[in-house]
């Protein structure tokens, strides 16, 4: 292993820093005493897949919810550092969060479809951001996100039935579509498949790529191999630290630091 | 024997029984608990069981059914000549009774020697100016048949109490041996007694049951007692509530429904929104520590008594009413007791009742719910209106009929608050009543309790369970529609 080859990061901010899309400069996330997050410096790219990995607890998916302020939420949660969306600082106090998160959508580890229809749950993002002029607009917009989203064909049928009756692997599908409903920049993904069949992992990951023809994806993931399947980019946390980032096939195949090999081979996590 | 005595006994035999069962079983087993079928108190606790549950049970039972036999043979015994003009068979029992009593308190007393209790006759005694020293006061003075049968009272009395604590102490040592014998190691004692707990439970649960069921059923025969004096068309659809107890009252229940529904409603729409509006504060805004201190202070307007409100009613509320729309002010309300009055304070009362439960249930949304529409870009009052409150609206629907439930059934703040006119009037500011606060009127008078006038308390109660049942059975199915869909 050789130390010197180590700054995969700088290196990868140099080869393309046109193409990033969030930029993340010693983030320090902290829950009330416990320090859960530490000295964290990434660079996610535009129309790219980037895949967090790491054994639990290691901060992944709290790093994930600071990319859209979703953290504002818990209150002991305290945000250091700097998370900049296309060069602009998203903890600045002129951003409102709300705008924030109608550019960086999320979807949940747990489908979380609202006790709505299915028309509305698409329709509720569009809605309150005000994307359709009228009725046949918002319909365009609900068909499109539904198709993106994978899940059409089956629905198509009974847009009005709720949205809860669905099967686990169809309510993560619809919540995907909403997701990508409001016309997201950056969409972020907190382990979507870990409650789903492998039938339904496997569509959620067919749409996963699709997606990155148009956004800026990331994803948290207990499974390495989803990682290596949909991925670009792959970054290994372990302990609140960001051990290595970098292209996934280089990380799978040749990882430079200890911890990421013994995890990736099997032998911590 | 004192039935405190008996009961007494029972227990130290219990408590004898634990400690005899659990060593007993032990020693079966050689001492080592391991090789018993159950822990050791299990076969204590059977054994007493066995002593204290049967004994009881024929002990409430003897207590209940004595007084009844011992009266009805009595009874039987009182010549049809003993019985007073303008009296009757169970008013002189009532005098015997009490005579018997007074006998028993007299000896007791050190009035009367206990060997001459028997031999006294009203001839040669004033035994109406002996109980009365006594502390037992009688209407009359003592006939010779009603002394016989006091006496004869007396005498089964006693035999039956003798009997009573024989057989029920038998029966306790019955068990207890019962139950001693059988502490084995093989015995399943923790099956016994998880039975009898069992039958423990199901015996609290179905006393509530059949509680209920006695009270539907009493209001159920006077209110057919009531219909049979009264025709039933008048009294469901007559139009003017003015009984007088002399005769040819008319008792139509619609002013006093209407009364009901005017101060619920007016009641409703000031609790639902306010108490609302609290809940979603306190669940969705206030800080954890506001929470904790202002969801306590809210909480207290529930255990304000219900008079409390009435006079808040009365003296503060009414006379603020009466400054801005009595005769100086807009001139719709003519005294300070009225429907608003009434209806706003009730509105009060039923603020904690919307909000402590609404409160409960939103926080019961899931934080799932929060999150999918906080990251699509809603803002808080967004999630809330178009997410949170859809999915907690089941149960919001239940706190509400839960709230109309007591507002109807409320009495002391309209007895207070709204007058006592029974009318039908649609302007919020004048005097009106309800069902409940005629129920008490009509009972609390002197009235004769066959009378039309006093047993229409019966089916007014009966109309008020009715409805309140119904708005019980429509919240449980808009709950259980409502959640079908959501979850």
């Amino acid at each position: 292993m050789n130390m010197t080859e180590m700054p995969t990061t700088a290196q990868n901010v140099k080869n393309m820093p046109q193409n990033t899309k969030i930029s993340a400069r010693d983030v320090q996330v902290y829950y009330g005493e416990n320090h859960a997050i530490k000295d964290v410096n990434v660079e996610i790219e535009d129309r790219t897949v980037t895949a967090f990995i790491g054994p639990s607890g290691c901060g992944k998916s709290t790093f994930l919810r600071c990319l859209n302020r979703m953290n504002d939420t818990i209150d002991v949660c305290r945000v250091e550092g700097t998370i900049a969306l296309d060069g602009e600082d998203i903890y600045d106090k002129k951003v409102d969060p709300v705008q924030l998160r109608a550019k960086v959508g999320m979807v949940f580890q747990k489908p979380n479809p609202f006790p709505k229809s299915i028309y509305d749950n698409i329709a509720y993002g569009p809605r309150i951001h005000g994307l359709a002029k009228n009725k046949a607009e918002l319909d365009e917009i609900v068909e499109k996100s539904l198709r993106r989203g994978a899940i059409w064909d089956e629905v198509k049928d009974r847009l009005q039935a709720p949205g809860t009756g669905l099967s686990g692997g169809q309510q993560q599908r619809l919540c995907i579509a909403r997701a990508v409903a409001t016309e997201p920049e950056v969409l972020l993904m907190d382990e979507p498949c870990s409650a789903l069949d492998p039938i339904a992992t496997d569509q959620v990951e067919d749409l996963i790529d699709e997606l990155r023809n148009q956004y800026s994806v990331v994803i948290v993931t207990h499974s390495m191999q989803q990682a290596a399947r949909v991925s670009q980019k792959t970054a290994f946390f372990h302990l609140g630290n960001l051990v290595e980032y970098g292209e996934t096939d280089q990380i799978f195949t040749n990882p430079k630091d200890p911890r990421t090999e013994s995890y990736i081979s099997g032998r911590i996590g | 024997m004192p039935v405190l005595w008996i009961v007494l006994i029972i227990l130290a035999l219990a408590v004898v029984g634990y400690i005899m069962g659990r060593q007993r079983a032990l020693a079966s087993a050689g001492g080592d608990s391991r090789k018993l079928h159950s822990l050791p108190s299990y076969y204590g606790s059977s054994v007493a069981i066995f002593t204290v549950v049967f004994s009881l049970l024929v002990l409430v039972c003897w207590l209940i059914i004595q007084p009844i036999v011992i009266n009805n043979s009595v009874a039987s015994t009182i010549p049809d000549t003993a019985i007073p003009e303008a009296s009757s068979l169970g008013l002189v029992m009532s005098d015997v009774r009490r005579v018997a009593n007074g006998l028993d308190l007299a000896v007791a007393g050190g009035a009367i020697p206990a060997n001459e209790v028997s031999e006294i006759s009203t001839e040669d005694t004033d035994l109406r100016g002996l109980l009365a020293s006594v502390g037992v006061a009688l209407g009359s003075d003592v006939s010779e048949p009603v002394l016989d049968a006091a006496q004869s009272y007396r005498n089964l009395s006693k035999t039956g109490n003798i009997l009573m604590t024989v057989v029920v102490l038998a029966i306790a040592v019955g068990g207890f041996i019962f139950a001693f014998l059988r502490s084995h190691k093989d015995f399943r004692a923790r099956n016994v007694v998880e039975t009898s707990i069992r039958y423990l439970l199901i015996l609290a649960a179905s006393i509530a049951i059949l509680t209920t069921i006695g009270i539907v059923l009493s209001l159920i025969f006077n209110t057919i007692d009531f219909f049979t004096l009264y025709p039933a068309s008048d009294f469901f659809f007559g139009t003017t509530w003015s009984p007088s107890f002399g005769g040819g009252s008319q008792l139509g229940i619609i002013p006093l429904l209407w009364g009901t529904m005017y101060i619920s409603i007016i009641a409703l729409a000031v609790a639902v929104p306010i108490g609302l509006f609290a809940a979603v504060y306190l669940s969705e805004y206030a800080s954890p520590k506001m929470r904790s201190f202002a969801k306590p202070l809210i909480e207290v307007l529930a255990g304000i008594p219900t008079i409390v409100y009435g006079l808040f009613a009365l003296l503060t509320v009414g006379p603020l009413l009466l400054q801005v729309f009595g005769p100086n002010g807009t001139g719709w309300m003519g005294a300070a007791s009225s429907v608003m009055t009434a209806g706003l304070v009730m509105g009060i009362m039923l603020i904690p009742f919307v909000s402590s439960l609404s409160d409960d249930i939103i926080n019961a949304v899931p934080q799932a719910m929060r999150d999918g529409a906080l990251g699509l870009g809603a803002t808080k009052s967004e999630t809330v209106k178009q997410v949170v409150l859809p999915a907690a609206l089941p149960g919001i629907v239940g706190a509400i009929l839960l709230a109309a439930s007591r507002a109807i059934g409320e009495t002391m703040i309209v007895v207070l608050g709204a007058g006592a006119a029974a009318r039908l009037s649609l302007n919020p500011f004048e005097a009106m009543t309800t069902v409940t606060a005629k129920i008490v009127s009509q009972l609390t008078g002197d009235a004769d309790f066959s009378s039309p006038e006093a047993l229409v308390a019966f089916s007014l109660g009966m109309t008020l369970f009715v409805i309140t049942l119904a708005l019980n059975v429509l919240a449980l199915y808009i709950v259980r529609k409502y959640r079908e869909q959501y979850e």
